[in-house]
């Protein structure tokens, strides 16, 4: 199996459905000429031409409801932005728009769209370019939200996003696109809806998703130096959200730590909180912990961005206390 | 370029019958059998008639949540949008959307949109997949000059400028947002003026004469349907009633006798005396005309009144599509 960065296996996938589907179209600032912000769309103007492949002007909000306008047409577009915090000015196209169209027109318009760019701190941005969006997005009914943490399933949602007869939200991780890993050739589809388990572990169970699938996988290897054994559920899909997942790792280790690279206050650790309080409260062992970003605007300084952000460290010391360890 | 006699009486009907569609609207509203937010189209019937008339049956519409006329030009049944009204099943949107929601996808009516502005984008997009695949069909958009302000509006005029999309931006001036008059909140108050800062064509009409609305869209059709070029048209008129059924009639922010002075120039009157100058129809017809469309309109209610709510388990579907 070939060996592809995130960011080409992301490629890969848009080129793909691309060539698979002549209404698929690309959207977003920077994705034609320039090659993509991130090189995500590097190859695809000369591939398949300006109408295709549509640099915009700086208009979030602008740009995402022409994406929308399309949808409601019959065309199935991918709109790129060149990061989340960007495609806030946005959102009223994606909540209010995108979202709710197919319900307030009683089924009658699909609304067949992908918004996809980079999501989470990368480094040093400070804060207005260092915020993880899925709690948001993930509350709205009527969009998916997807979260992919490795190249393969980076490829296989994008593919599985974009046949979707929904507004799916792809969060690509901005400090993945680098990652290499294996990535099947051709026709390979992730189904939105179902995790994974990432690394198989009796003791404990880490639930995470994009960039902190890495930090769990590094705290299950401090873990397995203590002998303790870490389970890492990837959950990659956040809305819907795989619960039996979630439930047969609790009923098997009794104990779960909550990861994510977003704030506490009602973020996606506080919905899986729920879901493991309700259906899975007589497995528990210990209560569940979470480890998020600390509850504060991400700072530039680099001491204090580490210390803001969840980390393999706060990981295992959380499973250490779930397991009265510390 | 002007309207053959046959299609201005078919203007006529199409005004008279929004009238009665909303006088009865009103009505069904103060006795509770309509909800939520209803705002009323009572003395822009030009508009919507006008422009909609110089349409071809596979263009697009799209509007703001004052909607009702141009959904009943786009030629959905008036029950099934009183339907609608009523939260009943068999309304347009299956009772989900409400007044502010009405589709009907396959007459191309992209809906009743509530958040102001915001579907500005949304027509230029649907322009951009007629270009895309390569049809030659046009997208009108309708909105009140209080959307003007919004950058929704800026950025949607740039684009489909740059992109040269076959849409009409048109304007619905009615020269207030709500309770605020257009001058006190804008500094350019001729709305056609932001044209020049997306290199397009504009067109400033008199919304009160059908006739003139139909001609500048007419213009404006043919410029999108040829070369995809789009136009911003403002398009002066005046409602009647108040922002929505919960405000009153003139309010605080108007005076009674500039609402007096403004039904002098009433659409309908005007069409009328017209076309009786012309001979095309005299007050017995009219009469006649207006009877027929008052029973239409009755049928309508009896129709939204007898229809179902929607079943509980509608809650559920229609979130995702599968």
């Amino acid at each position: 199996m070939p060996t592809l960065t995130y960011r080409d296996a992301l490629n890969q996938a848009l080129r793909e459905e691309m060539q698979r589907d002549p209404s698929v179209f690309l959207m977003g600032e920077e994705v034609g000429v320039y090659q993509g912000a991130y090189k995500v769309s590097r190859g695809l103007l000369e591939e398949f031409g300006a109408q295709r492949v549509v640099d915009t002007p700086i208009a979030e909000l602008g740009f995402a409801g022409i994406g929308v306008g399309a949808a409601m047409a019959g065309l199935r577009p991918v709109i790129e932005f060149m990061t989340w915090n960007f495609a806030l000015l946005a959102l009223d196209q994606i909540v209010n728009a995108a979202a709710k169209m197919l319900y307030m027109s009683g089924g009658q318009l699909r609304m067949p769209i992908v918004f996809r760019g980079p999501n989470g701190a990368a480094l040093q941005l400070s804060s207005q370019h260092s915020q993880a969006w899925e709690s948001w997005l993930a509350h709205i009914p009527g969009l998916k939200v997807v979260a992919p943490a490795t190249p393969a399933d980076a490829k296989g949602l994008l593919k599985s996003a974009i046949r979707d007869n929904n507004p799916v939200i792809v969060l690509e991780g901005e400090m993945l696109y680098n990652l290499k890993g294996e990535v099947p050739e051709g026709e390979h589809l992730v189904p939105i809806g179902r995790a994974d388990v990432k690394r198989e572990g009796t003791d404990v169970t880490l639930i995470c998703h994009s960039k902190t699938v890495s930090v769990a996988l590094k705290a299950a290897e401090q873990l397995a130096e203590q002998n303790v054994s870490a389970e890492v559920v990837d959950l990659r899909s956040l809305r819907p959200l795989d619960e039996t997942a979630i439930l047969t790792s609790v009923a098997k280790t009794n104990r779960a730590v909550v990861v994510e690279e977003g704030w506490p206050h009602a973020g996606i650790g506080a919905q899986v909180v729920d879901i493991i309080q309700r259906d899975a409260f007589d497995q528990l062992d210990a209560p569940v912990q979470r480890v998020t970003q600390a509850d504060v605007p991400m700072p530039y300084n680099k001491h204090l961005e580490r210390a803001a952000k969840a980390s393999p460290e706060k990981v295992a010391a959380a499973a250490r206390r779930v397991l009265y360890l510390e | 370029m002007t309207a053959p006699s046959e299609l201005q009486l078919t203007m006529l009907r199409r005004m008279l019958l929004i009238r009665r569609f909303e006088e009865k609207t009103a009505e069904a509203y103060a006795l509770g059998k309509i909800g939520g937010f209803c705002h009323l189209y009572i003395g822009q019937e030009a508009v919507a008639v006008g422009c909609l008339s110089a349409l071809r049956e596979d263009d697009y519409a799209i509007s703001s949540y004052r909607e009702h006329g141009q959904a009943l030009v786009r030629g959905i049944p008036p029950g099934v949008v009183m339907a609608e009204l009523f939260g009943k099943a068999t309304g347009c949107s299956k009772g989900k959307g409400g007044s502010m929601h009405l589709f009907d996808a396959g007459r191309r009516f992209m809906g009743g949109h509530g958040i102001v502005g915001g579907h500005i984008p949304l027509a230029a997009g649907i322009a951009f997949a007629v270009k895309y695949q390569g049809g030659d069909q046009v997208c009108v958009c309708f909105f009140g000059e209080a959307a003007v302000n919004i950058g929704a509006f800026h950025e949607a005029l740039n684009m489909a400028s740059v992109w040269k999309l076959p849409v009409i931006f048109l304007c619905e001036n009615n020269r207030y947002g709500m309770g605020t008059a257009f001058e006190r909140v804008a500094a350019v108050t001729d709305v056609v003026e932001h044209a020049c800062s997306y290199d397009m064509a504009a067109e400033m009409v008199d919304g009160m004469n059908v006739l003139t609305v139909y001609d500048a869209a007419r213009r404006a059709v043919e410029r999108a349907r040829k070369g995809g070029h789009p136009t911003l048209l403002e398009v002066r008129t005046y409602r009647y009633m108040g922002h929505s059924m919960s405000d009153p009639l003139h309010g605080v922010y108007r005076t009674k006798d500039e609402v007096e002075e403004q039904k002098k120039k009433d659409p309908i009157t005007q069409l009328a005396e017209k076309l009786k100058e012309d001979k095309a129809i005299d007050q017995a017809a009219l009469d006649a005309m207006d009877a027929e469309i008052h029973a239409e309109v009755d049928e309508a209610v009896k129709f939204a009144d007898e229809s179902p709510d929607p079943d509980l388990s509608e809650l559920y579907t229609d979130v995702l599509a599968d």
